[in-house]
């Protein structure tokens, strides 16, 4: 670890506001220690979020931070990344922030393939207005306004942003915060857009609904139910049912958005000088 | 058990930021923490620790550290080994 984390913490804003043992918190860490491998300079570094429990994370964050509104992170990042091509844009988002409200502005970053690294915590409920279910929700699963059980389907983010066209795919749990550090290393070293999925618990609201116990017994679920991409691949589609594929999924190389945008700039200045 | 005074101390707790959601005492491979009576995170066997950071990289409040930490190939976080309990 080149700094340590108290240095990228407010520390009078402790202790943070999120539940015991919710997992938002160790994904925090992973980014931290990513940040903190990289040795990037704070000043360089700006952090952005919406709305949700996971989003409150910038204010504790000692960086360039920036809490929007519900959905649109990743609308802000788009724009200061625009203004300011050398800064990380690094965007803290929730399932219901990313993959909810703001699910069409993050198809339509991943399709620019504008240099952000996202994070989304996905604890596939609505934890700060108290459980609501999330495009993010598994079917069968329990929320506040799935009180017989979900019926609709959860998205793949990871395909979904894959196919829209992102840089860099990954999702690791809070049971393997040590990768999902390493991947969120990766994903701030990715020209392009990126995008970690880090599946954690809400034991408040998720965890009660569903009967999943304590905080340690949630991650001991993720531990034991996840398998990793190699893996899940020789296998049937069917017997992955319930699990979490886990791993990175994509590197691609496609031009980023700022650096096309560069381009499109000198070509207007050398019209005008015409 | 909190204070840096005794540098044989492997562990440090921020009572105040910690939850004691019971976490690093389930991760902790070598059993060294336990809960007080307030559920809050005490070293019962400062001297079963090996250094491996689980506790620390598990800990979701920034509450419990790792003096000095254990190796660089560790801290970086790229070594094979299981995040935590096997
Ligand atoms: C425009 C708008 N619509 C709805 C809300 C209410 N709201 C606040 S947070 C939230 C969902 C948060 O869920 P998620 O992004 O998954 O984060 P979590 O709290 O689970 O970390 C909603 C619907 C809002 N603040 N603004
Ligand atoms: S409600 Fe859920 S997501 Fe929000 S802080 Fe509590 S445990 Fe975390
Ligand atoms: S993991 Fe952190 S908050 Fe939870 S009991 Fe341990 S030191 Fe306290």
């Amino acid at each position: 670890m080149a700094v340590p984390i108290d240095d990228y913490l407010r520390t009078q804003f402790m202790p943070h506001i999120w539940c015991p043992g919710c997992g938002h918190g160790i994904i925090l860490g992973a980014v931290l220690r990513a940040i903190g491998r990289l040795d990037l300079p704070k000043d360089e570094v700006c952090i952005v979020s919406g709305i949700g429990c996971a989003s409150r994370a910038p204010g504790y964050l000692d960086f360039n931070t920036v809490h929007t509104t519900h959905g649109r992170a990743l609308a802000f990042a788009t724009g200061i990344k625009i203004a300011r091509p050398d800064l990380h844009v690094i965007v803290l988002t929730g399932d219901g922030d990313a993959a909810a409200i703001g699910g069409n502005h993050l198809i339509h970053a991943a399709r620019r393939n504008v240099g952000l690294t996202t994070v989304m915590f996905n604890n596939s409920i609505y934890g700060m207005t108290n459980g609501q279910y999330s495009p993010m929700t598994p079917r069968g699963r329990y929320a506040s306004t799935a009180p017989y059980g979900n019926v609709e389907r959860n998205f793949d983010m990871c395909e979904l942003v894959r196919a829209a066209g992102g840089n860099y795919v990954a999702r690791a749990t809070t049971a393997h915060a040590r990768q999902l550090s390493n991947y969120v290393e990766n994903a701030i070293q990715t020209p392009g857009f990126a995008f970690v999925e880090a599946v954690t618990q809400c034991p408040t609201y998720f965890g009660r609904r569903n009967k999943m116990g304590t905080p340690v017994d949630m991650i001991e679920w993720f531990r034991k139910n996840s398998i990793n991409a190699a893996a899940a691949a020789k296998l049937d589609p069917a017997d992955l049912d319930g699990k979490i594929i886990i791993g990175e999924f994509y590197r691609g190389d496609a031009p980023e958005y700022t650096e096309v945008y560069d381009e499109v700039i000198e070509r207007a200045k050398e019209a005008a000088a015409r | 058990m909190t204070s840096a005074e005794s540098p044989e101390v492997p562990v440090l707790v921020r009572q105040e930021w910690c939850k004691g959601c019971g976490i690093c005492i389930a991760m902790c491979p070598k059993k060294v923490l336990e809960a007080a009576a307030d559920g809050k995170v005490v070293l019962a066997r400062p001297e079963d620790c090996i250094k491996c950071e689980t506790c620390e990289i598990m800990c979701p409040d920034f509450a419990i550290r790792v003096v000095g930490g254990r190796s660089k190939e560790v801290a970086r976080g790229r070594e094979d080994v299981a995040d935590a309990r096997a």
